[in-house]
């Protein structure tokens, strides 16, 4: 603050000030983000050598990233998993958000959203262990159906798949579907439901025609921030996903902290930030043509 | 009711959410090494195996210095981001504020890889400080979110009435403006202590060899007969973070209540 | 006004929101046609009686029928009217031309008729042109006419308003009261006003409902409810009353004789003095208009007053002075229009006041 007042002092400008102010942040940002986002972006095209990393320009690390059968059968994996994820939790959460917002009195809305906040503010780590303890091959799920005598052997198609991978993602990342969908919600101002039925739609059809293209920016943004994360997850691959579950991430961590192939780890690490991108980018499309500008 | 087939979906939803938390105290307390129904006892001796634990021990001691000097910090810095963001135009403010917040749609694990790399070819030793490093980065945004919200609510005519009766911009900051947003504070600082506390992947690439206790947990599930220990210690985190979220909604509702906002409901 | 067939009736309708008792036994009719309005406080039930009207408010008994039936057998979406909403209601996501077409996707018309029936619709609210227009980038007349497009494109027997002007400046408002009324004489149907603004309602209406607390105070033509209100609360609610303490003399059944504080003894007229009230503080009330400042040598066409100018409020075109009457303790309003030979008078001059009996209205 006293930069600021000593600035305004020497009379200069709103931009100065500003800029001033937010310089401490922003250049921790360029240090530490945007230079070894650059630095990673290099390696990837640089050759590996033993040790160290031989300074030759190459495409080989992309070439390699996209034309191995391992590496590419992760990836296609992560974003099917990504997707699948998103589509099962953005799903699964719209009818919470659509309750909390429509159907709860107001003033218990905050302790329903807190309630479904808690479990994501426990251990990440510790909640995808405890999957991994559910679904397990001794664990909860099977003894309990064992001892019932529901079941006579363990389940196996539960465990170590990539089916495990979607539940424990799936439930990891609820609250964040269900938030931005209910801040959608909560934003549409509800005589525009009623004025959609004064003009002769039913409940449905106004649900259709009115709720939810004003809710898609809220669905778009809770895709969005599912999808990102899931495609880079770690975790859960290592833990429930079993060898035909792993993800891009551990592929990358194989190859940084295992094998120690910084510039294939890195071109795989920038291959996963572009399909994260042209994926984001299509759903801000399709925000953008919902929406035609800016909200009024 | 109207809405009965929601309420009922609802309800079902929360105890899926909810599942596998409320297993936790009961195998936590549960007298037996393997985690299978039925229950074989009650028993606190997996509580009692913590105390005598070295390695956990360091891990935690790791973890909360970490974790306090993360929120700190990354706090500090959204203050003049989020304060720089709301108040002043100046060119390049998408860009930057793009580059700051980041880290909210990139993959940990590429901020990890890119850090790691960076700080390798430097020749910096890992230790609790790069993870430090990396835990600013990626709570700053979320910090950032916060207190933007905190600095949008106040009304810009309180300063400048401050400022009419004879208060210096510094004086304005720590008088009215600080007091408003202090509750926005808090709830960053607090939210940013719970991220750090808990976040993994980083730690994982730049702790080196001080563990921090998300690595620590980690390591310990390759043994089964850990597995007790981990479910006494997840219960014990569970509880913390839960008075931890307690805390920090209350400060978020007193500063909503301060500046006479509406209240919109929940984080983010 | 010759006796139109009833296009609205309520019975006896009450509303209960848990323990608040919302409306009290609505009783009235609102004739085919007509331009009607609620007139009210906020909290006094005109929104939730619109609203049982279109159907977003359930009653608790009672009965309203929509061109001779019962509504509680029709959802809202069914229901012979079409609403204008306080805050317009302008689907946020539509052009001006899907938001004015909302309705008609029922109809199944084909493209060519649908374009030409929004076409109309538009010209008649003005909007030409406006089509293509996203929703947002609508000033809020223009938002304004794009909900009476909606609703009007549907040929409602009944078109609902809900404070339609309350958004808008007052320039914009002004306007916005004659083209609607202009409107509802070209499509002439009922249209059924919600207002808190008295002057909005007296300039607009055939008819006025002024509520309180939920119930019907009066239900009269304007100029009738100006002139001749029927309670205190209605009196004070409509411009500006004055009233001084009266004492009643005499009363049958074709008048009334009374002592007024201030002005003397007084006969009145029955239909000034309408029955009802508890007998406690009677007053007569008259408007700041009926009195009237005698200048020098002028003669009271009726009965004359003096009295003491204690406040003068210069407005233009108008004077308001506070006078205050001999033998009275409290000043009363009177206002004076301004024309050459008559100066504006300083505070503190002796004034007399001509007045007529014929403008009291006693409230027992």
């Amino acid at each position: 603050m006293t930069s600021e007042e000593g600035l305004r002092r020497m009379g200069r400008s709103e931009a100065a000030s500003g800029l001033a102010m937010i310089s401490p942040t922003a250049i921790y940002a360029i240090l530490l983000l945007a230079a070894p986002l650059a630095l990673i972006f290099i390696y990837s095209f640089l050759t590996d050598g033993d040790p160290g990393i031989i300074r030759t320009f190459t495409f080989a690390n992309y070439i390699e990233a996209w034309s191995n059968e391992l590496y590419r059968v992760v990836m296609l994996r992560s974003l099917m998993v990504a997707l699948t994820v998103t589509a099962v939790t953005v799903l699964l959460a719209f009818p919470v958000a659509y309750f909390v917002s429509f159907h709860v009195d107001p003033s218990r809305k905050s302790l329903w959203l807190f309630l479904i906040t808690i479990p994501f503010w426990t251990s990440y780590l510790i909640r995808v262990f405890l999957w991994k303890v559910i679904l397990g091959y001794n664990g909860v799920v099977n003894s309990g159906l064992l001892g019932l005598g529901i079941i006579s052997e363990p389940l196996q198609w539960i465990n170590y798949n990539v089916g495990a991978v979607v539940l424990t993602l799936a439930h990891a990342y609820a609250p964040f579907a269900i938030l931005p969908i209910f801040v959608a919600l909560e934003k549409i101002d509800r005589s525009l439901l009623e004025a959609g039925q004064d003009l002769g739609e039913s409940r449905f059809m106004t649900f259709l025609r009115v709720t939810l293209p004003l809710a898609m920016p809220g669905v778009i943004a809770a895709v969005l921030i599912v999808f990102i994360p899931t495609i880079g997850d770690f975790v859960t691959p290592q833990l429930v996903g079993g060898p035909e579950g792993r993800l891009v991430a551990n592929l990358i961590q194989l190859q940084y902290l295992k094998l120690d192939n910084y510039p294939l780890g890195s071109a795989i690490a920038v291959s996963a930030m572009m399909i994260v991108t042209v994926v984001s980018l299509f759903f801000l499309y399709l925000n953008r043509r919902y929406l035609r500008g800016p909200e009024s | 009711m109207r809405g009965g087939w929601f309420k009922v979906y609802t309800l079902v939803y929360l105890v899926f959410l909810f599942a596998p938390i409320i297993l936790l105290p009961m195998f936590a307390f549960n007298d037996a090494t393997v985690i299978a129904f039925p229950l074989s006892g009650f028993s606190t001796k997996w509580f009692a195996a913590l105390a005598d634990d070295p390695p956990l021990h360091d891990a935690v001691r790791n973890s909360l210095i970490i974790a306090v000097t993360t929120s700190i910090l990354s706090t500090t810095l959204a203050v003049f981001a989020a304060r720089a963001s709301t108040r002043y135009r100046f060119p390049g403010k998408a860009g930057l504020m793009g580059l700051i917040m980041l880290p909210l749609v990139l993959p940990e694990i590429i901020v990890a890889v890119s850090l790691l790399a960076v700080l390798l070819g430097l020749g910096v030793n890992l230790s609790i400080l790069t993870v430090i490093l990396g835990h600013v980065l990626i709570c700053t945004p979320f910090c950032i979110a916060i207190l933007s919200s905190a600095f949008q609510s106040l009304d810009r005519s309180l300063e400048e009435a401050a400022y009419d009766l004879g208060e210096t911009s510094f004086s304005t900051f720590r008088l009215i403006i600080l007091p408003l947003v202090m509750p926005g504070i808090i709830s960053s600082l607090l939210i940013s202590f719970t991220i750090s506390l808990d976040e993994f992947i980083i730690a994982f690439f730049l702790a080196g060899t001080q563990a921090t206790l998300p690595v620590y947990i980690f390591s310990q599930f390759r043994f089964p007969q850990a597995v007790p220990v981990i479910m006494a210690l997840g219960t014990i985190l569970v509880c913390l973070s839960i008075v931890l979220l307690c805390i920090a909604e209350f400060f978020r509702r007193r500063g909503l209540a301060r500046s006479g906002a509406k209240d919109t409901g929940g984080f983010l | 006004m010759t006796a139109k067939p009833t296009m609205i009736e309520f019975r006896d309708v009450q509303k209960y929101y848990g323990d608040y008792h919302a409306l009290r036994g609505i009783n009235a009719s609102i004739r085919a046609g007509e331009f009607f309005s609620l007139l009210g406080p906020s909290g006094c039930g005109k929104t939730t009686l619109l609203r049982t009207i279109a159907g977003f408010e359930d009653i608790s008994s009672g009965a309203v029928l929509i061109d001779g039936k019962d509504a509680a057998q029709i959802p809202a979406n069914k229901r012979p009217t079409n609403m204008v909403f306080q805050s317009y209601a302008i689907f946020p996501h539509l052009t001006v031309e899907e938001n004015v077409g909302f309705g008609l996707r029922r109809a199944g018309l084909d493209k060519a008729e649908m374009g030409r029936r929004v076409g109309d619709a538009l010209a008649m609210v003005g909007l030409t042109g406006f089509g293509k227009r996203a929703a947002h980038a609508l000033s809020g007349g223009q938002r304004q006419r794009v909900a009476l497009a909606r609703a009007l494109i549907l040929k409602p027997k009944v078109l609902l308003l809900d404070e339609p002007l309350s958004a808008l400046d007052k320039k914009m408002r002004e306007l916005m009261q004659v083209e609607l009324i202009k409107l509802q004489r070209h499509v002439g149907i009922t249209f059924i006003l919600v207002t808190h603004d008295q002057e909005e309602a007296l300039v607009m209406s055939d008819r006025i409902a002024v509520m309180f607390e939920g119930q019907i105070a009066q239900l009269d033509d304007p100029e009738t409810l100006y002139r001749r209100p029927k309670t205190r609360q209605v009196a004070d609610f409509i411009g500006t009353m004055n009233f001084l303490p009266a004492t009643v003399l005499s009363d049958t059944p074709d008048g009334c004789e009374v002592e007024v504080a201030g002005l003397g003894r007084c006969r009145i007229a029955a239909d000034q003095a309408p029955p009802g009230g508890n007998g406690q503080d009677t007053v007569v009330g008259f408007r700041p208009e009926t009195l009237t400042i005698l200048y020098d040598g002028q003669a009271a066409p009726e009965r004359e007053t003096p009295g003491k100018v204690e406040e003068v409020v210069y407005y233009g075109d108008m004077t308001y002075y506070d006078v205050k009457l001999d033998g009275v303790s409290a000043a009363v309003r009177l206002s004076m229009r301004n024309v050459p030979g008559r100066p504006v008078l300083d505070i503190g001059t002796r004034a007399r006041v001509a007045w007529s009996p014929d403008a009291l209205v006693l409230f027992r």
